[in-house]
């Protein structure tokens, strides 16, 4: 369906200082741009928060910013990352997405038009993961205060009946499940940053995982233990921070970790290494071994998860250490980075 | 994927770990040179396969370990300059200085970018006539053909704003320093085979017959360096001293004619000091007298700065294999890879930095 720009951006083409300063202008970018884009009951109140009607159950809240640079890149932008990566971290608890908060940040002089785009993409976003954005803020900073645009957005979920996933249930035995291949999003993004631009087919693999997470705990209740999207840092970080929280050691296969032939291709050509690039659609689920092969079919059943792996299991030896089965049969410490990863001279 | 996998073959590489284990008596000790190599030997998880038959040292061809102290500083000072658009490959943003780092200098405002080669850097002057673009020429051999290129576009186009902060190491002059220790332990080297490609193997030659050492050259992938060592393993073993070149599809005896001209038109030798070595007589490269006005040190008056550096550090030693890192009083304690103290604690590939990984894991095992 499209959904054309309900607002009238001929006047100004760019945002000013006057869009966030509270007058006619803030008013007319919520009344004119937002609330019709974002469209539902709560925000329609044009109050000052959203009031929301009693839940059942446990609830789960997390909040995430979304800073990335550039904010347009294949496969996405900003918007779709600031819905999905928040949803993503709803599901990673178990929980059903009920509500989204957005705040944005823009710069002054970011253009009207680039907004539109990033709003109808959250827009999109929202509707197929049927989640509505109750509440919100629009700031604007001088030129050369910001980058563009920065968003947050803040999500309230429901914990699903008889589910427990947290880091504390990770026990020695479990099998670690791998939803997909690794490092697209991040290689898609410095695909086209700037200096180090290359033509690649890859594009991010944002998405929403609740869904492929929903039929998994449907499927395995109780005998997921849990759950942990690979975003910043990789798979590896990720592996690491679990292993230091739940006190066990980790081994992974390299042969097992899916990586496609483009991701392998310019991770050898910048000299970086897949494990560590960052993921926006790609989570580990730490489930029962006994019951991994059937979970892992559920995976495979589900298009998020039709490349789906065993990639390790956890081991009471080395506690907080992640450890990885080399495919020559060796072995090698797999470790947290320092910084940011950086590409090496040699 | 292509020009990838033919070199990764699990079959093949088992194979040759189960030759060297057969055909070893003793657990040589050889050193590999590069710094990628030994990335590739941890990486694989090849330096444990080999225990026992092969004791592997890692050497000091990590051009990111072994630039000196007083270079990272003098870097840091032109960098914080307001003109100054600083480049630099990746990994040497993160290589502490003094007091700092580059990644810490340009959180405080210093423009520091990454760059993937010296010519995105000459693009970047042309680009910003208006600022001083300076690369930071770090490396052996092997980067020194695109960082003379790049000075020599500069010169020609007449490029004004561009200039490189030169900090070349050579290798046979650093083999030479390690085989003058009476105490070495090293029976045998894989020779760096990108330093090869551009140079060629006759200095080795040289090196073998007056150590009475064998040198493999090698590739850098898993099966590379797997058949180098086989390869050494068979010399060794024979007693033979000769040099042997098993990356035979880069490197040929002569190396390559046109790089070499343009790293002998653009730059001479010079002595240069080597972080955790020490000073090595005639081991480095400069800018000739003709491209002198290139050199950022004189451009920006920064050859002045100079730097001790840890006396506590043994880094010297263990570059030699004399020492392993946990004989170190630093070791673990002041100097960690978030705070190294020196050359082999700076880069993942670094003798210290891999100990200091798996001393966790044996830590956390016991």
């Amino acid at each position: 369906m499209k959904f054309v720009c309900p607002m009238p951006i001929e006047e100004y083409d760019a945002v000013t200082l006057g869009h966030g300063g509270g007058g006619k202008l803030t008013n007319r970018l919520i009344r004119e741009l937002l609330e019709p884009t974002l469209n539902n009951p709560f925000l329609a109140e044009l109050h000052d928060g959203a009031m929301l009607p009693r839940a059942q159950g446990r609830l789960a809240v997390t909040t995430d910013s979304y800073v990335v640079s550039p904010p347009f890149f294949p496969g996405g932008n900003i918007g779709d990352l600031a819905v999905h990566g928040t949803l993503n971290d709803l599901a990673m608890c178990g929980a059903r997405p009920l509500y989204l908060t957005l705040a944005m940040i823009l710069e002054e002089g970011f253009l009207l038009q680039d907004l539109w785009r990033i709003l109808a993409s959250i827009r999109q976003r929202l509707e197929e993961a049927n989640v509505p954005v109750v509440t919100g803020d629009t700031k604007v900073v001088e030129r050369g205060k910001g980058d563009g645009v920065f968003l947050n957005t803040t999500g309230v979920g429901q914990i699903l009946d008889g589910v427990d996933v947290r880091p504390a249930r990770i026990q020695p035995g479990d099998a670690i499940l791998l939803s997909g291949p690794i490092a697209e999003h991040g290689i898609a993004i410095l695909s086209i940053r700037e200096g180090l631009s290359f033509d690649t087919a890859l594009q991010s693999d944002t998405a929403n995982l609740w869904p492929v997470v929903e039929a998994l705990l449907d499927a395995g209740g109780l005998d997921i233990h849990a759950l942990r999207d690979a975003t910043r840092g990789g798979v590896a970080s990720a592996l690491n921070e679990l292993a230091q929280a739940s006190g066990t050691g980790m081994v992974i296969q390299e042969e097992a970790i899916p990586v496609r032939e483009e991701v392998r291709g310019a991770c050898e050509i910048l000299g970086l290494d897949p494990l560590f690039v960052a993921n926006e659609g790609r989570f580990l689920a730490f489930v029962a071994p006994e019951r991994a092969d059937e979970l892992l079919e559920v995976l495979h059943s589900h298009p998020l998860g039709g490349e789906a792996r065993i990639i390790g299991r956890v081991v009471s030896d080395h506690p907080g250490v992640v450890r990885m089965e080399t495919w020559l049969g060796g072995s090698r410490v797999v470790d947290m980075l320092s910084g940011e990863q950086l590409p090496r001279i040699c | 994927m292509k020009y990838v996998d033919e070199y990764r073959d699990p079959r093949l590489a088992r194979e040759l770990v189960r030759y060297i284990r057969r055909r070893s008596t003793r657990p040589w000790p050889v050193m590999e040179i590069c710094g990628g190599q030994t990335h590739t030997l941890i990486r694989y998880g090849i330096d444990q396969l080999l225990e026992g038959a092969v004791t592997l040292i890692h050497g000091p061809g990590c051009p990111v370990c072994v630039t000196p102290l007083e270079k990272i500083d003098r870097a840091l000072a032109i960098a914080r300059r307001q003109e100054v658009i600083f480049t630099t490959f990746g990994d040497m943003m993160r290589v502490p200085g003094s007091e700092t780092d580059l990644l810490s200098a340009k959180a405080r405002g210093a423009d520091v970018r990454m760059v993937y080669s010296p010519l995105d850097a000459l693009e970047l002057a042309r680009k910003h006539p208006e600022r001083q673009v300076v690369f930071f020429a770090v490396g052996f051999e092997t980067t020194a053909p695109a960082n003379a290129m790049a000075v020599w576009m500069a010169h020609q186009e007449g490029v004004k704003n561009f200039s490189v902060l030169v900090s070349h190491v050579l290798v046979p002059p650093a083999i030479q320093a390690l085989m003058e220790d009476p105490e070495t332990e090293i029976k045998g080297f894989i020779a760096p085979g990108h330093v090869c490609t551009v140079m060629g193997y006759q200095e080795y030659e040289t090196l073998a017959q007056s150590y009475r050492i064998p040198f493999v050259v090698a590739g850098f992938e898993p099966l590379d360096l797997l058949q180098g060592l086989a390869m050494l393993v068979d010399l060794l073993e024979e007693g033979r001293v000769e040099v042997q070149n098993q990356y035979t599809r880069s490197v040929c005896r002569e190396g390559n004619p046109h790089a070499r001209a343009i790293v002998e038109e653009v730059f001479e030798v010079a002595d240069m000091t080597w972080r955790g070595i020490g000073p090595i007589p005639k081991s480095g490269l400069c800018l000739r007298e003709r491209y002198r006005t290139f050199d950022a040190e004189f451009r920006f008056e920064v050859a002045t700065i100079s730097r001790e550096e840890s006396s506590v550090c043994i880094a010297g030693e263990i570059l030699q294999g004399k020492k392993k890192p946990v004989d170190c009083p630093a070791f673990g304690r002041e100097c960690s890879p978030e705070h190294p103290l020196g050359a082999p604690m700076v880069s993942s590939e670094g003798a210290c930095a891999a100990y200091y990984a798996f001393r966790r894991l044996q830590e956390a095992e016991a």
